[in-house]
């Protein structure tokens, strides 16, 4: 493990996350679990018009899946499904460490996780949000 | 204890320098013996044992029967024709669900199985209980991981054929009553399946003792290859059982359309057979009979009871089960507030120390103890005083380096 891995970043939005409440008005919803270790989240959506309007996620988890998933709804949260689609395969790419400078300044406090690639056991953990994201986007579009 | 005699036994600590390995239960480091002894086989007795009319296919022959029948001696069975080689101990289990559960278990029969058991000692019987209409129940802990002869007598009925309960549970690591509990059942008409996973590699286990009626284990959990496992039966009931698996070395007579099988225990090994992993047993069992169980038993106690009173003394740090240190034999299981076991695991990790996190393939256990998950240690005699301070060294910063008082 890379001996700085709980950077800033993830260590804030895994004790402070911003997305992490129930959504009454969701329009979508979709549960991801990671068989490893049992961890659950639900993750939940205000999609109008081809447009992420509101989103927010629940349950417990790691730092790592904790912090990912509140990244990423930062992320994607006024951003047309198209473009979070396109940010999910980019983050697939970071993860794989295939990415280019470039692209990884797209996904902005997302590439605090990029060293999640030096760690294959913590990649199921870093995923999990991003692979509901996905499976909840191509469900209802 | 300072002066550790066995870690030079076991290359992965010199291949591997600054390694803590706490992660016993899960599997154990192997020692130059068992790998040399596996080594050997396949270099000088390597032939398809049980068949073959040459000389070599009779020494592969002798070292895997001479293999079983030190695993005899070792847990003490009547017979060499009650123990049968496996994968592990989950394949043990699994023998026993599909060849006498399905055999012996029907409609609206009951399964006991107690509720800290490893998933392998109970999805084969949710599965069974699924298929056949039957019931399963379980035996219920108290929050320190006790089980009561009252709760078991109060659980079976007259329609409980089978109780499956571990001798040692790998998250509270506490030992079970297996030989009153065995009386208990059998008063009962009720057979007891004991999973000695966890207790087989670290005490004295005897069947006849125990007076169980199926005893599994894990080779790999005992500084054995993976891959090797047993099953114990008492003779009567595999007798009476019909096979597992089904082809070759496992018949006596085969024609179009019928076979007569085997003599157990060959009955119950279809297919060529893992020697190499039996050998490999065979030498694990020789040098832990070297050291001895009074010495492995000193010696994780001792380790065990250093661990637990430092833990007690660290904030946030809380551990499951007993409340004593008796109560763990060489497992620890616990959390830290606030902090997710993986990534208790993972500060473990960068200072080169090797735990579990997770659920410990015991996901009913958690639920029932109201806790997502879990972080875990557990000793073998080769761990030192000095892999126990670095432990609780790390755990004291867990908290720090995951953001809290910053």
């Amino acid at each position: 493990m890379a001996d700085n891995f709980y950077n800033d970043i993830l260590i804030d939005h895994n004790l402070h996350p911003i997305h992490l409440h129930e959504l009454p008005c969701a329009t979508c919803s979709n549960a991801g679990i990671n068989p490893t270790c049992g961890d659950q989240l639900t993750l939940n959506l205000v999609v109008k018009d081809g447009l992420i309007k509101d989103g927010s996620y629940t349950g417990v988890g790691c730092a790592i899946s904790q912090a990912s998933t509140d990244i990423m709804l930062e992320l994607i949260i006024g951003r047309t499904v198209e473009d979070a689609k396109h940010l999910c395969e980019l983050f697939d790419k970071m993860i794989g460490g295939e990415i280019t400078d470039d692209e990884l300044e797209e996904l902005e406090e997302a590439a605090a996780l990029q060293n999640i690639s030096k760690m294959p056991a913590r990649v199921k953990c870093a995923k999990l949000g991003w692979k509901t994201l996905i499976r909840l986007l191509d469900d209802n579009s | 204890m300072s002066d550790n005699r066995f870690k030079k036994d076991f290359p992965v600590f010199n291949e591997y320098k600054n390694l803590v390995y706490l992660d016993n239960a899960a599997t154990t480091q192997k020692p130059y013996p068992v790998l040399e002894r596996a080594a050997k086989y396949y270099k000088s007795e390597n032939a398809n044992p049980l068949r073959g009319l040459y000389d070599l296919s009779v020494k592969a022959t002798d070292a895997y029967e001479n293999a079983r029948e030190a695993v005899r001696n070792f847990i003490g069975a009547n017979s060499k024709r009650e123990i049968v080689f496996t994968r592990n101990a989950t394949e043990s289990l699994n023998l026993i669900a599909y060849s006498f559960g399905r055999a012996n278990i029907g409609h609206g029969d009951e399964i006991l199985v107690a509720i800290s058991e490893h998933h392998s000692n109970l999805l084969p019987w949710q599965q069974l209980a699924r298929e056949k209409g039957a019931v399963l129940k379980f035996l219920e802990c108290d929050e320190h991981g006790q089980y009561t002869a009252q709760a078991l007598e109060k659980a079976l009925t007259p329609k409980t054929k089978l109780f499956a309960i571990a001798q040692v549970s790998n998250v509270f690591g506490r030992v079970n009553p297996i030989k009153e509990f065995a009386d208990i059942a059998h008063k009962n008409g009720t057979l007891i399946v004991c999973d000695g996973a966890q207790s087989v590699p670290h005490m004295a286990v005897d069947v006849k003792e125990l007076d169980v009626d199926f005893l599994v284990f894990s080779g790999h959990k005992m500084l054995a290859p993976m891959g090797i496992g047993v099953l114990y039966g008492r003779e009567e009931l595999l007798e009476k059982m019909p096979p597992f698996l089904y082809g070759g070395e496992m018949i006596e007579y085969v024609t179009r359309d019928s076979a007569t099988f085997a003599e157990l225990p060959h009955k119950f090994e279809a297919g060529t057979v893992n020697v190499g992993g039996a050998v490999g047993l065979h030498a694990a069992i020789d040098y832990i009979s070297s050291i001895g169980f009074d010495e492995i038993v000193r010696r994780e106690r001792q380790l065990t009871e250093l661990a637990f009173e430092q833990m007690k003394t660290i904030p946030h740090v809380n551990i499951i089960g007993s409340q004593e240190a008796a109560g763990h034999e060489g497992i620890i299981t616990f959390t830290v507030d606030g902090v997710h076991p993986h990534d208790i695991a993972a500060v473990f990790d960068s200072e080169n120390i090797a735990i579990r996190a997770g659920h410990h393939c015991a996901q009913p256990l958690h639920q029932h103890l109201n806790i997502q998950s879990s972080a875990r240690m557990s000793l073998a005699f080769y761990n030192d005083e000095e892999d126990v301070r670095r432990f609780t060294d790390t755990l004291k910063t867990v908290r720090e380096k995951m953001g809290y008082g910053r």
